[in-house]
């Protein structure tokens, strides 16, 4: 099976199911990269009102969790999906949870904000807060794109970028640790900084995870734990 | 009936019939695709073609079912799995427009050979119907009836513990023990399909074929007689058609996916229930137009 035909069952009704998953799948994601987008801004600019606005979303976000798991219990019940269909709802079940922990990592990096904005500016990293933010960010909507398109070269594209991330983050770690021992008593807010970017980085874990599944979702076989260049080589073999 | 058998089956022992290194993937234009062949076949079909009268209802079906293996055959109405099933043990005779060609290997022996007495056939390829048919005969008589006349008990004692063994085997004995005099007739839907398949393993058959077995029985009833394929799959090769996808995906080994006579796909189970290889099989069994 090289194209996936998620419409034309015999029954409207579960393609309408189907569709249902993938749209509150996708609206979901959008309120998870908005809050990634304002979480990351608040850190920049010591925003404590856009940093509790990200707070109080994520209740929203764990509703949407529970409610698309719901509809994925439904559908598994009433209709005992196979092939192409079954690998949408497990890959939506496995999405969502992606997804609300991304949202988990967000909601932290919002407290750290909302602690630089009590305890004054960390010494650096903001820069590459605000680089890696984009970064994870552009993975994320490009990983929802690859979804709503089940287009696996962009799948494989957005978990080529989550080595980026990682080099990122480890560079910035080193820097960050360089500022602690220059000036001990900035510690406590480099810690700060230091946790955001470890969010970040956990965003970009998580987006992979995402281009995981959609690789799963239309090619049918598990990429988890595999190097990405296995993968490739994997879909090319096939 | 006119069975057509290539010559050189009569002359030629199993192993010139089917050469070893048969391939295990064909992907060719109508060919089947996945894993039509075993490495050791209880049963081994080769260029199977079926027609009724002008119709043709089978093309060119190669299919080997492995030694204990379940094997489902799924496909819509009309797409020949349940003819194809028929041919196995020489059913399709008993239609007078019938005509079958290919080869039809048990173990080493052609069942098609014009020397073939269909009588021990039977006995050693048993089949189970879509309606439970108990003999209008005691229990005890229905299950006895075949070890009779194949002679397999000289004495009283003899027949009754095949009679037992084999309820026993069918999962039935329990609830009929107290009763085994009584009409086969009286008993439940569900029991009276085990009672079916008691008297079929009572001849020791080697496979057992089974024509949608579960389609006119309860969710219990079926679930009953799944656990029991499970269980005769120790002992006997079966294969089963089915119109419930799932129970296709619950209780065989592999599963042969049959569109318009052709056989599309043959693959194991776990794979043709997540990531089948051919378009039509998934077209089918998600429920799509084809």
């Amino acid at each position: 099976m090289d194209k996936l035909h998620l419409d034309k069952h015999i029954s409207q009704q579960f393609d309408m199911d189907l569709e249902q998953l993938q749209t509150k799948l996708l609206e979901m994601g959008g309120v998870v990269e908005q809050q990634i987008i304002d979480a990351v801004k608040s850190i920049e600019n010591a925003d404590s009102q856009l940093a509790e606005k990200v707070i109080q979303v994520e209740d929203d976000v764990d509703l949407r969790e529970v409610a698309l798991d719901e509809d994925c219990t439904m559908v598994l019940a009433c209709r005992q999906p196979t092939a192409s269909d079954l690998r949408m709802v497990l890959t939506v079940t496995k999405m969502t949870r992606d997804l609300e922990r991304m949202g988990d990592e967000a909601q932290k990096i919002a407290k750290m904000a909302i602690s630089l904005h009590n305890n004054g500016a960390a010494p650096g990293g903001y820069e590459e807060a605000r680089h890696m933010g984009a970064l994870v960010q552009q993975m994320l909507r490009s990983a929802l794109d690859a979804f709503a398109r089940l287009n696996v070269e962009q799948a494989l594209e957005v978990a080529r970028a989550d080595k980026q991330v990682d080099r990122e983050y480890k560079s910035a770690m080193r820097e960050i640790m360089t500022y602690m021992m220059e000036d001990p008593r900035s510690i406590s807010r480099s810690m700060n900084i230091l946790w955001t970017l470890r969010s970040l980085e956990r965003i970009g874990d998580h987006t992979r995870n995402i281009a995981e599944h959609i690789i799963f979702l239309v090619k049918g076989y598990d990429v988890r734990h595999q190097s990405v260049a296995d993968i490739e080589n994997k879909i090319k073999g096939a | 009936m006119e069975a057509v058998i290539q010559k050189k089956s009569e002359k030629q022992g199993i192993d010139e019939v089917m050469p070893s290194n048969e391939p295990q993937d064909i992907q060719v234009g109508d060919k089947t695709v996945g894993k039509p062949f075993a490495d050791n076949p209880k049963m081994a079909m080769r260029n199977v073609n079926v027609h009724y009268g002008d119709k043709q209802a089978i093309f060119d079906v190669n299919l080997d079912i492995a030694k204990n293996e379940v094997i489902a055959m799924i496909g819509p109405s009309g797409c020949g799995k349940s003819t194809f099933l028929r041919c196995l043990n020489r059913m399709n005779d008993t239609i007078e427009s019938c005509r079958v060609t290919g080869q039809f290997i048990l173990d080493d022996q052609d069942i098609y050979h014009p020397k073939q007495d269909i009588v021990p056939l039977r006995a050693r390829v048993g089949m189970v119907f879509q309606k439970p048919n108990p003999f209008p005969k005691s229990i005890y008589e229905n299950v006895a009836y075949g070890p009779k006349i194949h002679g397999l008990a000289s004495r009283r004692v003899e027949l009754d513990e095949i009679v037992e063994v084999s309820l026993r085997k069918a999962g039935l004995w329990e609830e009929v023990k107290d009763r085994l005099h009584s009409a086969g007739t009286g008993l439940s839907g569900g029991q009276q399909q085990r009672l079916c398949i008691a008297r079929s393993i009572a001849v020791s058959p080697e496979v057992i074929l089974m024509d949608e077995p579960c389609s006119a029985l309860d969710p219990i009833a079926t679930a009953k007689i799944e656990e029991l394929i499970a269980e005769l799959k120790q002992n006997f090769t079966i294969a089963i058609v089915t119109h419930s996808m799932q129970q296709a995906a619950r209780v065989s080994d592999r599963t042969a996916y049959f569109h318009l006579g052709k056989l599309i796909e043959v693959n194991d189970t776990k794979r043709v229930f997540t990531n089948p290889e051919h378009d039509l099989t998934e077209a089918y069994i998600t429920g799509r137009f084809g």
